[in-house]
């Protein structure tokens, strides 16, 4: 049993497994980009398995449509995410006595390395190894006697490669826990707001058009903050694109929730508001028209409600603005007499054939091309429905007809059967904003950056050793001569460390070489195999 | 800010000049590939005397990496020699020239890229097809700098081969005339997160190259007599690799970023986003590939040129065919 656990702990700790499980990674996330995904786009979702029947149900229950919290994507996140530790773990402590550890023994025989070099100097072995513990500063070294009054010095360098190399997978832990307490505390709602003066305040999920919650938030306790936009400008290119979004907006928080004072901010599109731990940003625009009801008893009611921006480049909207007959307090009666002024806005109005499109996305012919309806909107149906379109069921069983079609100006009237004038007063804009939350992902930051800093280190630094071994010469011309041996190892895969061997050992012989000149470079024996 | 349409045309032309030379380049490299001398399966060993400069010119080591046969030449052995002799030379001035070429080429293309950001007064990687540019000339550049290092110069073909295609197609499919960008891209993080992945893309070009060579080298070895030893090419891929890689895990951290200022959140699985963690991820068993004990060497390329061919993917497919938030980077 305990043997069948410490198999499988190595087995899943070994490199080979960790390689496995990458590619398994980058296979299980790749789904995600093909297919579209719930949490960017449900109706592009529901469209698929709507057009591959079956099939697209089959991948639904698989979870091929919400990859990234799918079982098995997790899986195989969970797994790596063992694997790392497992193979981190033993590598620290191997790392944590290595930097105890002394250099290395010299070699006996330097010229079997593949860098070595080899000279002769009148200096005595101590003159040459102090000559040579000169130069290697910043390496780790070692001073060592051997037989017959030789000297040797060991030098190694590198170690950071081995430290970046720890501090990038540690940061890769961090980021990963990182991410997963923020998924556990944030949370991201979605709002339009007009820019006239209206306000929203984080009081609540029932202030959101939409909220997504992490696992942990329930939508109470929410950062106390409100926001009033004020204005909203567009500048666009005469092609049409986009070149500046700003909403001028008023922001309150803390103790401005009760003094009722205003703090004013630009909010634009890559500058959000940074309030309370939230950020508020302004992710979208549009329109919405202004209609004025005026009934036959003579009540009038004005309404403003936002449309669909249906043509991202022209800003051409699609809605339905709803009003509710005033003074009629029998429900089955008023059910009758209910409004919805459905159809198309156009910014920059085009006529093609007595169909109203846009030619342009700015406010420079606004119009509107209407389709009245009178009779039940079906609010008190049950169902739950778009406030950009009415429900079309109430249509199809003849509850709620079709009473007049009109192309209006900003100004315009278009009078009904029954005596109901129905004016265009103009447009207004919204905003789209978003409001995020999420409390580690500074940490996210904080870790992703160390993590950089040490893929860099680990992948530039190289580990490396080199010995010089000073060996009085023997022989009958040995004068008091010494013999001087270099060796050089590159431990890393990694090329490269042959220059800067070779420049060691040239510029150690030269400084050793008695009058400069006398010693030709070469006439010495340096060689330099390949790297491994 | 108005664009310059005289720069900008300055551009486009100085952009053609580039590609025609870059033809140029790849023709004359064709030849020395086609009529330069065999290399013998002899590992590339540096000869190098004490006190060389540290960085050996491509030539003087191309020479080192072929050795001429043992044993002691006869007459007729000899006169065939010089006759090589003399071809080989012809072959190896072509190869010079066309890396000279290369030089103007990269000057042209660097030009480009500088009047295309005068004209615009902006940075000159907005919009697809100076994304593709920028890659491009980091690919050049890249493989410059690896020819000072390695013999590898004859190899130029078949790196100008995928970086021509990629600047014809550029001109021809992507091109987009000069014009400001739209307000989520009015970041100073254009500069600093698209030039990162630029250049991270466009280096890793090189090892996807070498790899698909060094394949051939080892497995299909009798069609490979002019390439350089497998040895070599290993190196020059993993130490491409190596040096893009961080680059490219800065450029998606970048992108992280901005994403957080911009979007509204640092990482939302765009299709963008998923992708460039999926290349980033292949990439990283690269690295382990080579440190794990069987699957050096051709495994290791293997997984190379698949993390090559996953950001070529995520350039286009994702970009042209698949919409997300990055999709304005397109048309």
């Amino acid at each position: 049993m305990t043997a069948l656990l410490r198999n499988t702990w190595r087995g899943l700790t070994s490199m080979r497994t960790a390689l496995v499980l990458l590619f398994l990674l980058a296979l299980a996330a790749l789904p995600g980009a093909l297919l579209p995904q719930r949490s960017l786009n449900s109706g592009k979702v529901d469209q698929f398995i709507a057009d591959n029947g079956w099939w697209g149900e089959l991948l639904d229950r698989l979870g091929f449509f919400a990859v990234y919290s799918s079982v098995w994507f997790s899986a195989v996140y969970l797994l790596l995410f063992v694997s790392l530790v497992g193979c981190l773990t033993p590598r620290t402590f191997e790392y944590a006595k290595s930097l105890r550890a002394r250099p290395v023994l010299t070699p006996r025989n330097l010229t079997r390395l593949p860098h070595h070099a080899e000279g002769e100097t009148a200096r005595t072995p101590v003159d040459v190894i102090t000559a040579a513990g000169n130069r290697l500063k910043g390496w780790r070294l070692e001073v060592r006697e051997e037989d017959g009054g030789a000297r040797s010095i060991s030098a190694e360098r590198g170690f950071l490669r081995e430290t970046g190399n720890l501090v990038f997978h540690f940061a890769m832990l961090g980021l990963i826990v990182a991410l997963a307490i923020g998924k556990m505390f944030n949370y991201e709602g979605q709002v339009v707001v007009l820019a006239n003066g209206s306000e929203f305040c984080n009081s609540g999920t029932f202030a959101y058009d939409s909220f997504t919650p992490g696992l942990r938030v329930d939508g109470t306790d929410l950062d106390e903050f409100c926001v009033k936009v004020d204005d909203f400008t567009a500048h666009y290119l005469p092609s049409g694109q986009a070149d500046y979004f700003r909403a001028d907006i008023g922001y309150q928080a803390g103790a401005d929730l009760t003094s009722g004072t205003w703090r004013p901010y630009p909010l634009e599109v890559n500058s959000p508001l940074r309030i309370e731990g939230d950020r508020v940003y302004l992710l979208g625009n549009g329109y919405a028209p202004v209609f004025s009801v005026t009934f036959p008893g003579g009540e009038k009611r004005t309404n403003t409600t936002q449309w669909r921006t249906v043509d991202g480049l022209t800003h051409l909207a699609q809605g339905a603005t709803k009003f509710d007959p005033p003074g009629i307090s029998d429900p089955a009666e008023r059910r009758k007499k209910q409004l919805a002024i459905t159809g198309l806005f156009a910014p920059t109005a085009v006529l093609h054939d007595g169909a109203l499109t846009s030619a342009y996305p700015d406010l420079n012919d606004p119009a509107v091309a209407v389709d009245v309806l009178r009779g039940d909107l079906g609010n008190e149906s049950g169902r739950g429905q778009s406030i950009y379109e009415v429900d079309q069921s109430m249509v199809d069983s003849g509850r709620l007809k079709s009473v007049a079609r009109a192309n209006l100006r900003p100004g315009q009237e278009l009078k009904l059967d029954d005596g109901t004038v129905i004016r265009f007063d103009g447009v207004q804009s919204w905003v789209y904003l978003q409001v995020s939350h999420d409390p580690a992902q500074v940490w996210v930051l904080g870790f992703a950056i160390v993590l950089v800093l040490g893929l860099g280190t680990s992948l530039v630094v190289k580990r490396r050793r080199l010995w010089v071994r000073a060996t009085p010469a023997t022989g009958e011309n040995a004068d008091g001569r010494t013999v001087v041996v270099l060796g050089g190892l590159a431990r890393t895969d990694q090329a490269g460390y042959g220059e800067e061997f070779q420049r060691f050992a040239a510029g150690l012989l030269a400084e050793l070489a008695p009058d400069g000149g006398d010693e030709d470079p070469a006439k010495q024996d340096v060689a330099a195999g390949r790297e491994t | 800010m108005r664009v310059d349409e005289t720069l900008s045309r300055y551009s486009d032309w100085t952009y053609a000049a580039a590609v025609g030379v870059y033809v140029l380049a790849l023709l004359f490299s064709l030849v020395e590939q086609a009529f330069g001398r065999r290399v013998r399966p002899v590992a590339a060993r540096e000869l190098v005397g004490a006190g060389a400069p540290a960085e050996t010119p491509a030539e003087t080591t191309a020479e080192t990496t072929t050795e001429t046969p043992t044993g002691p030449p006869g007459d007729e052995q000899a006169r065939t020699e010089a006759d090589d002799q003399d071809r080989r030379s012809r072959a190896e001035r072509f190869g010079r020239m066309s890396v000279s070429l290369i030089v103007l080429g990269a000057v042209l293309h660097f030009a480009a890229l500088a009047l295309r950001g005068l004209a615009t007064g902006r940075v000159p990687w907005g919009n697809m097809y100076e994304f593709g540019a920028t890659l491009s000339l980091a690919a050049v550049v890249t493989w410059l700098v690896l020819l000072r290092r390695f013999p590898i110069r004859r190899l130029s073909v078949w790196l100008l081969l995928p970086v021509v295609v990629l600047m014809f197609l550029g001109g021809v499919v992507l091109y987009t005339t000069a014009a400001p960008v739209q307000p989520a891209l009015q970041s100073y993080w254009l500069a600093i997160h698209v030039l990162a992945v630029a250049l991270g893309s466009g280096m890793v070009l090189v090892p996807g190259v070498v790899s698909v060579l060094y394949l051939i080298k080892v497995y299909r070895p009798q069609w490979a007599t002019r390439l350089p030893d497998a040895q070599v090419l290993d190196q020059v891929a993993y130490r491409t690799t190596v040096f893009a890689f961080p680059i490219y895990t800065a450029g998606v951290i970048f992108g992280a970023i901005w994403a957080e200022s911009a979007w509204g959140r640092f990482w939302g699985w765009d299709p963008k986003e998923t992708v460039a963690f999926v290349a980033w991820v292949v990439y990283a068993a690269y690295l382990h590939s080579r440190a794990t004990a069987g699957w050096r060497g051709g495994r290791a390329a293997a997984i190379n040129i698949v993390g090559f061919a996953v950001m070529i993917f995520n350039l286009f497919f994702i970009n042209l065919v698949v919409a997300g938030l990055h999709s304005y980077a397109g048309g």
